[in-house]
């Protein structure tokens, strides 16, 4: 297939992940803030949340103080802000628009009428409906073009590539919100009960509460928390489970270029897949997360140079 | 302008229904108004839906406007439709002759037929397809022929589109959105199929394929995403089943045309290009162009390549060498022309200059190289000062100028706010030829929405119809 339709297709899925994943930890922050907590607990949570999509210096430069009701006006609206909502739906919308022609009409359509809904979007319609339902829409429209495209396209190169950005993305967001959650969770001193709440919000936030009764069948703790979202290979949203896509994926389309990446990004999956969670937490959690996603960066520049953009001719 | 006599498609003389519109006459009389706007609601929303549009790209994205579509068929009998079919085959081939003979032996320039300057001297003229082979001798693979009809059995060809017409896709898609809207009137008629056209095209292109290359690739080159007619672009790649390609995607190396694929370089062997000549290559033509290739038409010179249209075929469809078409017919196939032109009056000759310039209230003057309705006097409506001017205008400048009568577009009954009423329509059948001439019966049918209005451009407020051939 086209480098340049791979690139829009792969650009498209990751576009879609990334408003999903936004507007999941933007209801999972917004419902913390409900909680009986202080100012300053309000307020911290919302900096964690900037600080997950690297965005706490331009929200401050653009905003000013972190409130509420302006962060997630930033989320959604901002169009300087290249993860906002708005932006993304919009991103997703254009790539699928350059590639039309290899995407089924229902994934068009699906996607076109996305963006056309949030393009009518303004801050006071959002005011009226309520910010919680219109996460809850970003979600639904985002599974539902996933599941168009698993249930309409044909499942040649052109779906591997959607398949490569959606995992890649969603990979690079799990490790973000568990990096940030983690750090401010564990270093508090709350009670039980604050506890509770928050490590649930943040299985919430992926979806992973009823996962984890099920799994662990057990109190909500820490280092099961990290080791459902990292390795556990069943849980759609773990780091271990995306990278098992991303690698399989890659394996099928792989052409004479793509050998150093391929062995990268086997190389990330084996570790998680034989990975043990003491083993993850004695080296620190962050530095891991964090090593973790500069190898999801460096994946996504080498595909690129691969695959999607070769710079030279042959 | 207002035009008070014209042809009626559906009824004739003392409001008779024409046969052919007999149960279609019958379907409209049963449906109420309110049924009918429903029906036209219904099949804008689906058109929006399927982001059949046309782009207006502003400030935001995904702004786009929708082409009226009236539900209300326009339909040409099986005996019209013969006529019009040899009419537009000999037309095509003769245009084709014509492009071939000016790049190689010029003989009908030599004898005389039309004025070397006209055709040498033509800012469509390309002096890098001089003694170029193209495969079949074929310059138009995609000819757009803009007709109208005047009076029973009365057609006139208004335009040859030789460069890269556009217009197929909302053929195909009126069509369709018939059949689902109003399924039971393809019962009790019979309307011959279209949506075969991807698959004529496809063998069009795969014919003119060069030389050796049995399993021919095929693209379809885009400006872009930008570009209004983007969507019949992606359309038309989508049910072909080939690759939609930017300048971008190709590169030439040693005279071969290659797309970057994510397996590495794929020759391509013909691009059907929707992209001017200009914009092609700029290494030959504009220097400024991003949307070309860089080496690509020294690669089609070497003939490893095709493309379609080819360059240098914009030759033809020129307003300057349009009246001397029914003289092509004569001279390159020994026949009489089928298909009428509309009389045409070349101010740089002399002779016909005085006839225009005594007769400019009864007609239309037109720039020879404008587009698009400007530069034009309608001699019927305009105010005496106008002619004055533009009489100062002709005169000072004859050559740039040709006259034609003002012609009564036919019309057919139209959805329209007052109700049903005639609008006035033209017809866009679409000729491929490669090995073989083809085309599928009908072709797009434009009507000017406006009471009165003879301007059926979409840019203009004009709409389209499913446009039927019945068969006999």
């Amino acid at each position: 297939m086209l480098s340049r339709t791979a690139d829009h297709l792969f650009w498209m899925a990751r576009y879609m992940e990334r408003a999903e994943n936004t507007a999941r930890m933007l209801d999972v922050g917004y419902r913390m803030s409900l909680m009986p907590q202080t100012a300053t607990e309000v307020e911290q949570n919302w900096v964690g949340l900037l600080r997950i999509m690297s965005l706490e210096e331009q929200y401050r430069a653009t905003c000013g103080e972190v409130d509420g009701d302006k962060v997630i006006r930033f989320m959604i609206f901002d169009p300087e802000n290249p993860s906002s909502i708005r932006n993304c739906l919009r991103a997703a919308r254009e790539n699928a628009h350059a590639v039309r022609d290899t995407l089924t009409a229902e994934l068009w359509e699906t996607t076109n009428a996305t963006w056309i809904k949030v393009r009518g979007l303004t801050p006071e319609i959002l005011d009226d409906r309520g910010v919680g339902e219109f996460f809850e829409w970003v979600k639904y429209r985002s599974h539902l073009s996933r599941g168009v495209t698993i249930g309409t396209m044909l499942q040649d190169d052109s779906w591997r590539f959607i398949r490569l950005g959606t995992f890649l993305e969603r990979a690079d967001n799990t490790a973000r919100i568990l990096d940030v959650k983690y750090q401010v969770l564990v270093s508090e001193d709350g009670g039980e009960a604050a506890d509770y709440y928050r490590w649930s919000a943040l299985l919430h936030s992926v979806s992973a509460f009823e996962v984890y009764r099920k799994v662990y069948r057990d109190l909500i703790s820490p280092v099961r928390v990290a080791d459902l979202l990292i390795l556990n290979q069943d849980m759609p949203r773990s780091l271990a489970r995306c990278m098992r896509e991303v690698y399989a994926n890659l394996q099928v389309v792989a052409n004479d270029r793509s050998g150093e990446t391929m062995r990268r990004a086997g190389e990330l999956e084996a570790s998680l897949r034989f990975g043990r969670i003491d083993h993850l937490l004695d080296q620190g959690l962050h530095s891991f997360l964090d090593r973790f996603m500069d190898r999801i960066y460096d994946l996504g520049n080498r595909i690129s140079d691969d695959f999607l953009i070769p710079l030279r001719a042959s | 302008m207002a035009i008070t006599e014209f042809f009626d498609e559906m009824q004739g003389d003392g409001g008779l229904v024409r046969p052919h519109y007999a149960d279609v006459s019958r379907w409209l009389d049963g449906m109420s108004s309110e049924r009918m706007a429903r029906k036209r609601a219904e099949a804008n929303a689906l058109f929006h839906r399927f982001g059949i549009t046309f782009a207006v790209y502003g400030e935001d994205s995904g702004t786009e406007r929708l082409i009226p579509f009236d539900i209300i068929p326009r339909i040409i009998t099986a005996e019209e439709w013969r006529i019009l079919e040899a009419g537009l085959r000999q037309r095509v081939m003769a245009l084709n002759a014509f492009i071939r003979d000016i790049y190689h032996e010029r003989s009908i320039l030599k004898d005389g037929r039309i004025p070397e300057q006209d055709v040498l001297g033509n800012a469509q003229y390309r002096k890098e397809m001089v003694g170029v082979q193209v495969v079949h001798d074929v310059y138009a693979h995609i000819a757009g022929v803009d007709i109208v009809r005047a009076g029973e059995g009365e057609f006139y060809v208004l335009e040859d589109n030789l460069r890269v017409p556009s217009g197929v896709s909302y053929m195909l898609e009126d069509r369709r959105m018939m059949m689902r809207l109003f399924p039971e009137l393809f019962a009790s008629n019979r309307v011959a199929p279209v949506d075969h056209y991807p698959n004529l095209l496809l063998e069009t292109m795969r014919s003119v394929a060069p030389a050796g290359q049995d399993n021919p690739t095929v693209v379809v080159m885009t400006p872009g995403a930008y570009n209004s007619a983007y969507f019949e672009h992606a359309f038309l790649a989508q049910q072909m089943g080939v690759e939609l390609v930017e300048g971008q995607d190709l590169f030439v190396r040693d005279e071969t045309v290659y797309m970057r694929t994510t397996q590495g370089p794929k020759r391509v062997d013909v691009i059907y290009r929707r992209i001017d000549d200009d914009f092609l290559d700029p290494l030959v033509f504009r220097k400024d162009s991003m949307l070309g290739v860089p080496g690509l038409l020294q690669a089609y010179r070497a003939g490893k390549v095709t493309l379609a249209n080819a360059v240098g075929g914009g030759l033809a469809d020129d307003k300057s060498i349009y009246p001397y078409v029914p003289e092509m017919v004569r001279f390159y196939l020994g026949e009489e022309p089928i298909l009428n032109n509309v009389p045409t009056y070349r101010c740089s000759d002399p002779k016909q200059l005085s006839h225009v310039l005594a007769n400019l209230p009864e007609l239309v003057v037109k720039e020879v190289h404008g587009a698009g309705g400007y530069g034009m006097l309608v001699g019927p409506t305009a105010s005496k000062e106008e002619i004055e001017k533009f009489r100062a205008r002709v005169k000072e400048n004859p050559d740039k100028y040709i006259a034609q009568p003002t012609l009564s577009l036919s019309a057919c009954p139209t959805f329209v706010e007052s109700g049903v009423a005639p609008r006035h329509i033209d017809l866009r059948p679409f000729v491929l030829s490669g090995k073989e001439v083809c085309m599928v019966p009908g072709g797009l049918t434009r009507v000017a929405l406006r009471e009165g209005s003879l301007v059926v451009n979409s840019s203009q407020g004009g709409g389209t119809k499913d446009t039927w051939v019945l068969e006999a």
